[in-house]
């Protein structure tokens, strides 16, 4: 049995039960017990002679959920792999990520999946859930064996990295995926309108004169996927959501009824394009950073419940893959190891959202989302806990980094928020030795 | 010549060691002395010995990974003159085919001792990449479509040694504007320079949000966009745009846009007429007035060469 004593405990608010996900929550200082795997005991005062950890001034969460992580494993372990990852997660704080199937070979069959599940339970410092291919190496042509890799468990189908261009056949896989309970995750860019573009098509592509990537590029693609979801009836969840047309066009779909969710990266609700402006290939993503309306936008979308959590959308690249010519550079921010303190730092801090809110769209609302028995510290949920000292400093430097590579621009800045432990199912997955 | 002639910095800042990516990080003070010492590099070569050996010892490397021979031959004759140590690499006959990266190509050419660089990319950026890797400064001489500032000063210079001065002057610039390196450069300098810009081309090529971001004019009728000009800029119309389906046809491109004596009536009488090379007689401009008194054509590939002996002389520290 372990016994967390003393700190600030994340407590949802039973009176205001009524909707999931807009539960409110607040902090009170408790403690919690654990045995083996799960939560046995929250009140103002437990006495057990067991290990007991010392959380005075610190704030105890249930673990980060992340429905949107690459750990570019197998094939890309240059970049990342389950070992590292899993690490990089739980320095941040995470207990649960969900894999992105985009990896060499893509997760499109069983072997794949059961690879991932089997590597991660042997070595991972997280829980890992496995995203599977919507159609065969992602390629948008043939829809993969989705009823067979469900059975070995995958939660959710994607291509992201992909987005399927061909109507019919996205029409053909929702249609498909209707018959089982799962959300289909799209990546929305039509790449007719992206093209070869680097940043966000605007202001900083007409001053650093490279080719830009319109916010119609994404919004046509949401407005196509949800007629789909409305004609087929599929869960339709949409990734990393960036323009405010966006957010209004899934504003007016949720009203009529339409099965759609969405999630925001931590950078989309954070920077904004003027960061590409000395071409720091760390800046260069996609979708891209958008003007900071749009960065307003999506912190509205999420406050007003449009958008359901925050996603990660970690994309590792090793350091010779970044070093380059912003045009040949790879897109992609690493996430796992910054969306806390960033988040704490640029949000809570500056009094645009509480805490609570945010540790409820980092755990809570992804929980709810997936089904998972996590996401609270209740009896009897999972004992997947994470304590920040929120006063405490942190700065990622590349030799301090979990996470195999270094591409965020957040590299060698200081942020607050310093998680200083992680229990995954019971298990101590990260602790501060600082 | 007198050594108080060029001054090394401008209100204290040193122009020894400093880069030129493009005209943001250059003040107008800045611009002024680039002018001042471009005139006299003019009259260094109209002499009948055109050399001068102040950067006797430097090396100046020319990093060409783009074709092109009139920039190129522009920069290594001004580093000629100034008695500086030429290398080049050019990218057609380089390794980077192999896949090398710019990183090794740049770390290997900067093993061998170089003082200063002159880069030519199609990617937005690489100049500062150049610096970042080597730590000497770095003369950008076009990188992609983002910035070409010594194209921009030369111009600058070839309107000044006519007018005498950018201040209250209406410059109009027509062409394929997303595409123009030279005209995001020139905004900016001829911004700081007191003169008035107004950019006129299709829509289609036309980035948005010019107004906000160079406070120029945006007009997609040429006789609107040339009303009262004292000069006038065309640009290169390259044939690939209609193939990206940008506009139809180069007859239809020179209908609506061509620079000509005819539509030249709307700009005011003896304009400058200038164009950064090399010329689509026929397409962008006519004859009638590419040859015209009113052009200054020529003079711009002249003073190419003195702007860059000024830039080459003020950042490697050069004495007179
Ligand atoms: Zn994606």
């Amino acid at each position: 049995m372990i016994l967390i004593k003393n700190g600030f405990v994340y407590t949802i608010d039973k009176k205001t039960n009524r909707q999931n996900s807009l539960r409110s929550a607040s902090f009170n200082k408790m403690d919690v017990l654990i045995d083996d795997n799960l939560i046995v005991k929250v009140a103002n005062t437990i006495d057990e002679n067991c290990e007991t950890i010392d959380a005075h001034d610190k704030y105890v969460f249930p673990g980060f959920i992340d429905l949107h992580t690459h750990l570019r494993d197998p094939g890309q372990t240059n970049k990342e792999d389950i070992y590292s990852g899993t690490r990089a997660a739980a320095k941040g704080g995470w207990t649960t990520v969900c894999a992105m199937p985009n990896t060499d070979p893509v997760v499109d069959n069983i072997s794949t999946v059961e690879y991932l599940k089997r590597k991660a339970k042997d070595i991972g410092a997280c829980k890992v859930l496995v995203i599977g291919a919507m159609t065969k190496k992602s390629e948008g042509k043939e829809i993969a064996e989705i009823a067979n890799m469900l059975e070995s468990g995958i939660i959710a189908v994607s291509d992201d990295g992909n987005c399927i261009q061909n109507t019919k056949i996205m029409y053909n896989v929702m249609k498909y995926v209707s018959k089982f309970n799962i959300p289909i995750i799209d990546h929305c860019e039509d790449y007719f309108l992206s093209g070869k573009g680097q940043v966000n098509s605007g202001r900083m592509s007409t001053k650093l004169g490279l080719s830009g990537i319109p916010a119609l590029a994404e919004e046509i693609v949401i407005s196509r996927d949800i007629m789909l979801s409305e004609s087929t009836g599929c869960r339709l969840h949409i990734a990393h959501i960036s323009t405010k047309k966006s957010v209004e066009l899934i504003r007016q779909a949720k009203a009529k009824g339409v099965k759609i969710t969405t999630e925001v990266t931590p950078h989309h609700l954070l920077l904004n394009e003027n960061e590409c402006v000395n071409f720091d290939t760390n800046t260069k993503v996609k979708p891209p950073l958008r003007t900071q309306d749009d960065v307003d936008a999506c912190l509205t979308g999420l406050l007003d419940g449009t958008i359901d959590f925050i996603a990660t959308d970690h994309a590792p690249h090793s350091d010779f893959e970044k070093e380059k010519e912003f045009s040949i550079a790879p897109y992609g921010i690493n996430s796992l190891e910054t969306a806390f303190a960033a988040l704490y730092s640029g949000l809570v801090l500056k009094d645009k959202i509480s805490l609570s809110f945010l540790i409820g769209k980092l755990s809570t609302s992804p929980a709810h989302f997936l089904q998972l028995n996590c996401g609270a510290i209740e009896e009897g949920m999972a004992a997947d806990i994470t304590i920040s000292d929120l006063q405490k400093d942190i700065c990622f430097t590349p030799d301090t980094m979990m996470s195999k590579s270094n591409n965020t621009p957040y590299l060698n800045k200081s942020l607050k928020g310093r998680i200083t432990k992680t229990i995954c199912e019971g298990n101590t997955t990260w602790e501060d030795r600082d | 010549m007198n050594s108080t002639n060029i001054p090394s910095h401008s209100h204290g800042k040193d122009f020894v060691g400093r880069n030129l990516f493009d005209l943001d990080d250059w003040s107008a003070e800045d611009i002024q002395v680039v002018l001042e010492a471009t005139k006299i590099m003019k009259e260094v070569n109209k002499r009948d010995y055109k050399k001068l050996p102040t950067l006797r010892g430097k090396t100046v490397c020319t990093l060409f990974f783009e074709n092109s021979t009139r920039t190129l031959m522009s920069f290594e004759l001004a580093a000629d003159r100034l008695s500086a140590d030429i290398v080049r690499f050019s990218a057609n006959a380089s390794s980077l085919h192999k896949g090398e990266s710019l990183q090794d190509t740049v770390y290997t050419v900067d093993a061998m001792g170089i003082d200063l660089y002159i880069i030519r990319h199609s990617y937005p950026g690489s100049p500062q990449l150049v610096n970042k890797y080597t730590g000497k400064p770095v003369l950008n001489a076009g990188d992609g479509p983002h910035a070409h500032p010594t194209q921009a000063l030369l111009d600058i210079f070839s309107i000044w040694e006519r007018t005498g001065t950018l201040k209250g002057l209406k410059i109009t610039i027509v062409g394929d504007i997303a595409h123009s390196r030279v005209v995001r450069s020139n905004l900016i300098g001829m911004k700081k320079m007191g003169a008035e810009v107004t950019i006129c081309g299709p829509s289609t090529l036309m980035p948005g949000y010019m107004e906000e971001v160079y406070g120029c004019k945006v007009e997609h009728d040429l006789k609107t966009a040339l009303k009262d000009a004292d000069a006038v800029m065309g640009l290169r119309m390259q044939l690939e745009r209609q193939s990206e389906g940008l506009f139809p046809s180069l007859e239809e491109y020179s209908k609506l846009f061509t620079l000509s004596s005819e539509t030249m009536k709307y700009a005011k009488k003896d304009a400058l007429i200038l164009h950064p090379g090399p010329m689509n007689r026929g397409v962008e401009i006519l004859p009638d007035i590419a040859d015209s008194k009113q052009s200054v054509i020529l003079e711009q590939v002249t003073n190419g060469v003195a702007v860059r002996m000024a830039l080459l002389f003020l950042i490697l520290g050069g004495k007179m």
